[in-house]
Order: C-alpha cells, then structure tokens, then sequence
C-alpha cells in the first residue's frame, strides 16, 4: 500500500495539487491506561512514515530507559513527550500529532486515560470529528470504556470507531470480538452515535491499523486508517445556519469598516439578509473582505472580514447570522459543565463566561445535578469537585446571543474562568431548553424587533437557532 | 508602525480574487490551517495590551508573518515584529531580516543581549548550551521585560518535537517567564483563555498545528518569500559530529587539517550558524524540497545542535523561558 506517491512517478505538478487540495480529519483517541492508546497513535505514525530515522534512534536509546515492551522498541514513548510521563510511563496531557496519506491529513488529539484528567478529553473531543475508542480485547469494556464513551457522545462527536485492539492475545476470537461489539452497541444505544464502525486490531503488531492483518480472515472490513481516510468531515457544520463571532473591528480608514471572524457554521454570500445578534439590528452583506481579494460566498472555517450595508453597531462580541434563522438571546443559561479546576464549586459562585467573543461575568445559581459518569444518570449534588460533571443554571450579567450546543458547537460551548486565579474552572455546553427562564431584560433593538414580528419569528426567538 | 502598502495589495487582488472564487465549498487543509492561525491572531490582538511577534526570520516566522498580514488587511500589522539577535546568525538571514522590514514597512524591533556579548558569550567559545541561554533565552526575557509586552507570537509547531506537541496553542508564562507544563489551560472549540495576572505574559502558537510539510505547501502556494539559504547551492561546508557545518565568516576555528569543502547543501532550519547543521541536497525549487520533505528519513530538528543538550533538553529550555 502507498501512504504517499514519490513525486518524480507522479509528477510535480498533480503532486502539488494533491497535497495542497486534500482535506484534514481531527479525531480523537481514548482508552484506558493500558489499552495501547499510545501504542496505537505510534503504530499510525510509525506506518505512514512519519517516523524519522533520528527519532527511531532517540526512541531506541529511550525504549532502553523507561520503555514497557522488553527488548522491543516502545512506540508508545513516542507519543509520551514530557519527562514525567516518560519517568512514570503514562500520558498526562493531551497531545496533538499530525500524519497524512496521499488522500487527507490527520490531527489526532491523544488523550490521557486516567479519570482525573477529564477536561483533558473534553478538550480533545470538542473539535474532533471522530473518536476511536479503545478496548482491550482481554479486558472488554470497563468502566473508563463507558466514561468514555459518554464523554465522547456528550461532547457532540457522532461517528465512533471501536478498535478492539490486542487481538493477537486472544487467538483474533471472532466470538471475543463481536461479544465486544454487541456489549458496546447495547451500551451505546442511547448515546446518539449515528456510526459505530468496530475493527479487530493489533496495535502493537500492526495488524488491521494501517496495513491489513492477515490473521483474522473472517474480518471484511477496511483497516482502521482506511475507514479515517473515507469518513464524512464536518457535515454538521456545513449545514448549520450562518453563524460568524466578530472578533475585531478592522477600521483602516474613515472608507472601510469590516467585521473580523472565523464562520463557525454555514454559508454566506454577498446579498444575503442578517442579524447582528444580540441587538438584533438587520443588515445585507455587501462585501465579504479577505487578503486574496472579495469572495463571492464563503463557508464554515473560514477566515473573512464581512461588511455590511448598513452603517449599523457592531464590535467584538457581537454575532453575525443568517437572517432565517435567529440565535437566542439570554442572561439565563442552562448549562451541562466538565468542572476543571481543582477547587470546589459551589451554588452563588461568580466566574467569567467566555461564549464566542464575549467574555461576561455569570452566577452560578443552581447546581441542578451531576451526572453518573459511567450511566449517564442524573444524581443530586450540592457541590462540585474536580472532573465533575454536572447541569447548572448561569446567570449573566448581560445578555449574549447562544444556539444549543447540540445544533453547533462553536457558538453552543464556552469556558468559565476563575476570576481569581485566572485559570480555565470548566467546559459549558448549552443545553436545548425551550422552558428556559425568559429574558428579564430584553435590549430595546430586539424588543423592537421583535414586536414587529409574526407568530414564527417569536418560535424562533423562543428557540433559538434549533 | 505600518503593515503591508495598501497599494501592492490592491494589485494583486484582481488575479487573487479568481483564485479564491474558483476554491470549492470544501476546504483544504492549507485553507482551515491558514484560517485557524488568522483566528488566534486576531484574538490575541483583541484580548491582550501589547502582543509582539517574534520574527526568527526563518520559514515558519515567513509563514507566520504572511499569516499576520492577511489577518489584519486591508488595514495595517496592528503589532511590532522582534527578532532576538545573538549575532551568529548566517549573514543571508540578516540581510533578508532588513530587506523584508523595508519592503513590508515593518516596525522591527532588534534586540541582543548586550551585557552577554560584552562577556564575549559565542556558541564556540561558550557551548552551545550557554550560548542559547545567555544569547536567546536570557535575551528573550529582557527584551519582553523591556517592552512590557504581555503577548509573543512564535512560530513553535507541535510536530517540532515531543513537549511542544503537548504545549496549548496558548501559554501561560509566569512573572518570570516560565512554563509549567503540569498547570495548562484546557483549550476546547476555538475558544482561548488570555487572561493573566499581572506580571504574567502569553507564548501564542498560531503555527501549533502546522507540519513541516504543510509550512513548505503553504509557501509554494502563496508564494511566500523565504531566506536563499532554504535552497540548494555548493556552499562551504565543514564535517563535525556528523553535521555539516557552514563556515559563514572567519569566527569559525578550523581544527587542524581541516579545509571547507563546497558541497550542496540545503538547510531545513535555520539558527546560528554553528549550531545549524545543513542537508547535502540539490533540491533547488519548492516543489524539489517538498519531495524531499515527503521522502525525508530524518526530522528537521536532527539539524540543530541544541536540542541534543541531553534527554528532555526542549522541555527544561522552555520552562526556563526558551521560547
């Protein structure tokens, strides 16, 4: 199998292109301690030919040191870059590594297994469009397997790939995997994944993750790098209404006012009708501004500087939508929380919300309850403590402009941050709540707005962007 | 302080606004990277004091200074660009370094630790380790000390090396500039923490994600111009310990018996020269080196001398401040 075509046989040009015009996957990778998640992230590395003969070297001397596997080379100590995961063999902190093949390239998010470092997962989950969850085909799924799972389902990723790795150490057993399989799906099944795609794998041999293995020929399916080369990437996104947070208001002279941002979802083009939220003032789009000249539409995951036709108020913090479909705008949020810091939360807490561009400050007022990590079940707390996770009610001390983190996820999360230490205390994400306290106070402009507006335009109010 | 004339700009947007219009619905890698980066700079601009570029004049700081000019056009750099000068760098790179700030019409802020190199502080006489803390760390710290500026950009890549794939996107440094890799930020969605308290300052990556390959795709595709020394030509070489070595003036003591040889060569990363190992190459064009990059059986930081200080070496550099 070719991971990449030499140039000379292809020719400079189609190479270029190739490589300049191919896509990127994020995809996130967990497991628990031992089930050869770093060995896994190395064998991906290791056989699309990322490794580099000076790293083997230093892997070689390293493997010696603290390496696991005996004689053999620890790929895994690839993927372990700090020296005190190296001293202790296991991964602290999230780790970014990059591969790519002729088709597309790959920014995996290699997570730490142990249960206190949750956020770390929530980090990697949230911009992952897939998550290959490990199990150890000896162990089967154990409580972190489920942790994850949910953590996973939670955080919004949809496709899954199961690698039920180490099957070399039970005879590539059919019956084992697909035992496996069907404990996963029955555990799954209410966590809303619309692909569960499981692949018996030797991470450690290399069976089934880049190559294909040969040992299980009752197996049909692709190699597991196969299946990351040809899963769809970012069609939630695509498809959500136009969203773009202002950033910075570029105002290089008295004749041009452009609005600066990164499109967190949709589409938009010259013409169309939007909102400013949350004053909730309308405008046209006329010009959409980038270096390389006007573009004629632009899509999610861009970078754009948009201006408007109207000389209307808008500064960083302010949202850019598509006219059809109205963000929802409210100093009440009910909130799921991935409680990071090590202090306690507790009912009255004040924090700093960051939601897109706009930082406010935001009372905890109810600890609603926490949720079982491994079912997924409601439990009531008073309190919550490192790694929790749990719905709450904010109050803020402004309305902001929200959609349900369901619908998207750019413009549903954010992070609270003590405002003390300076440190980042949680992941929120919005929940969908049509019961949802109403506004107390809303801005004139909306009000104005929105007096004028007929039955669906108050639905949509009420809903948000859902 | 100025960016890039407005005039240039407005010339080439003709012949670029084909090129954009013809990119599909789908983007590229090249596209979301470029766009990630250009987010990160904008909010850094938006949400800290007085943020600095750090300008190695190298490819990543070309791609990264590329990156800053699409991110703030039409209007200008909203930011001064630094380099940290240990004074060993190739003559190639400051001669590129002061023809790049005329063009552009940047605002350049040179800086060398004075008190180092009173000390006659070089890589030869020195060490290599010495060297890069007095020369640059110690350097780095005084200039952003003296400029009281609470946000750096870096070119750092996370496929650099080990620690720095572990390092956020943005870095919280102490009063004293140092990184505690044990005290990181969770850094979900597109979302950045940029608070600080006072004293403390930020190391911002917009590069993290970027590979090697992807730097030398993006600079063919833009057309980014980069310091001759990337390309291959015979240039006077010495061998020690395995690395080529250029002799860029006469600060260089040959050891007995030993007499350049004009070789060709490339290099991958550029640094002081004594410490910056060259590649025998004859690739001479962009498309010939990204050939090179994709069938590359050595990483491109086997060329720089001060990452072989020992086990972990990157790791204790930077939590002393190292960028």
């Amino acid at each position: 199998m070719t991971i990449h075509q030499s140039p000379e046989a292809f020719g400079y040009d189609a190479f270029l292109s190739a490589h300049q015009n191919k896509e990127v996957l994020r995809f996130i990778t967990c497991g628990s301690v031992d089930d050869g998640k770093s060995t896994l992230i190395g064998r991906l590395l290791h056989d699309t030919k990322q490794i580099f003969d000076d790293q083997v070297t230093a892997l070689q001397r390293d493997s010696r040191k603290h390496g696991t596997q005996g004689a053999e080379i620890d790929l895994a100590l690839l993927v372990d870059g700090l020296q005190a995961e190296r001293e202790q063999g296991i991964t602290i902190d999230v780790a970014y590594r990059f591969f790519s093949t002729d088709k597309r390239s790959f920014i995996v998010a290699d997570t730490p297994g142990h249960e206190q470092y949750t956020r770390n997962m929530a980090t990697g989950a949230s911009t992952a469009d897939v998550a290959v969850i490990l199990v150890d085909a000896r162990q089967g799924l154990t409580r972190q397997t489920r942790r994850h799972a949910l953590l996973v389902s939670l955080l919004g990723i949809k496709r899954v790939a199961l690698a039920v790795n180490k099957m070399d150490l039970v005879g590539w057993s059919q019956t084992r995997f697909e035992e496996l399989l069907a404990a996963f799906k029955d555990f799954a099944a209410p966590l809303g994944f619309t692909e569960i795609r499981a692949i018996p794998l030797s991470a450690k041999n290399g069976d089934n993750v880049v190559l294909p293995g040969t040992a299980a020929p009752w197996y049909t399916g692709t190699p597991l790098l196969q299946y990351l080369e040809t899963v769809p990437v970012r069609v939630e996104e695509q498809a959500a209404p136009f969203r773009m947070a202002v950033q910075w208001v570029n105002r290089p002279n008295s004749d041009f006012r452009g609005f600066a941002g990164l499109i967190a979802s949709g589409r938009v083009a010259p013409g169309d009708a939007v909102i400013v939220e949350p004053s909730g003032r309308t405008s046209t789009i006329a010009r959409i501004v980038t270096a390389d000249g006007d573009l004629p539409h632009a899509v999610e995951g861009q970078s754009v500087t948009l201006v408007l036709a109207d000389e209307i108020d808008a500064s960083r913090g302010s949202v850019i939508v598509t006219a059809d479909a109205p963000m929802r705008v409210t100093d009440s949020l009910e909130a799921r929380l991935f409680w990071a810091a090590e202090t306690e939360l507790l009912p009255g807490a004040t924090l700093l919300a960051k939601i897109g561009t706009v930082t406010v400050n935001a009372v905890v007022t109810t600890i609603r309850t926490r949720i079982d990590p491994e079912t997924g079940n409601p439990e009531p707390a008073a309190r919550l403590t490192a790694n929790d996770i749990a719905d709450v009610t904010l109050t803020l001390d402004r309305a902001v402009a929200v959609d349900a983190y369901a619908a998207n996820r750019d413009t549903g999360g954010f992070i609270l941050i003590d405002r003390e230490t300076t440190d980042t205390a949680a992941l929120g994400l919005i929940q969908a709540d049509a019961a949802a306290a109403p506004v107390k106070e809303e801005p004139a402009a909306v009000r104005e707005k929105r007096s004028g507006g007929g039955f669906l335009s108050k639905l949509r109010w009420v809903f948000g962007g859902i | 302080m100025s960016g890039a004339p407005l005039t240039t700009q407005a010339a080439t947007t003709q012949a670029a606004t084909t090129q954009a219009a013809s990119r599909s619905a789908r983007l590229t890698h090249l596209q979301r990277l470029e766009a990630e980066s250009i987010h990160i700079m904008r909010e850094t601009v938006a949400e800290t004091e007085n943020p600095v570029m750090l300008y190695s004049i190298g490819k990543d700081s070309s791609v990264l200074l590329h990156l800053a000019l699409k991110a703030f056009a039409p209007g200008r750099l909203p930011f001064p660009l630094m380099h940290i000068d240990t004074t060993w760098k190739f003559k190639e790179m400051i001669a590129f370094r002061d023809q790049r700030a005329k063009e552009l019409g940047l605002d350049l802020i040179v800086h060398t630790n004075q008190d180092g190199l009173a000390r006659g502080i070089g890589p030869v006489s020195h060490g290599s380790e010495v060297h890069t803390d007095v020369m640059k760390t110690q350097a780095l710290r005084q200039a952003l000390d003296k400029h009281r500026f609470d946000a750096a950009f870096g070119g750092a890549r996370r496929d650099e090396e080990a620690s720095r794939a572990k390092e956020r996107i943005v870095s919280l440094r102490t009063a004293q500039h140092r990184w505690d890799p044990k005290r990181q930020r969770a850094e979900p969605w597109h979302l950045y923490n940029m608070r600080k308290k006072r004293g403390e300052s930020l190391r911002v990556f917009p590069l993290s994600n970027w590979t090697e390959l992807d730097v030398w795709l993006y600079i063919e595709q833009e057309r980014i111009p980069i310091v001759p020394l990337y390309f291959a030509k015979p240039r006077p070489v010495v061998e020690r310990e395995g690395q080529l070595i250029m002799v860029d003036d006469d600060r260089l003591p040959l050891n007995p018996g030993e007499t350049p040889k004009d070789v060709s060569v490339r290099f991958r990363t550029l640094g002081d020269y004594p410490l910056t190992g060259a590649v025998e190459s004859s690739a001479a064009t962009l498309p010939e080196i990204i050939g090179e990059t994709l069938a590359a059986r050595t990483s491109e930081r086997q060329g720089r001398v001060i990452d072989k200080d020992g086990a972990g070496a990157m790791e204790r550099k930077k939590q002393e401040g190292y960028f």
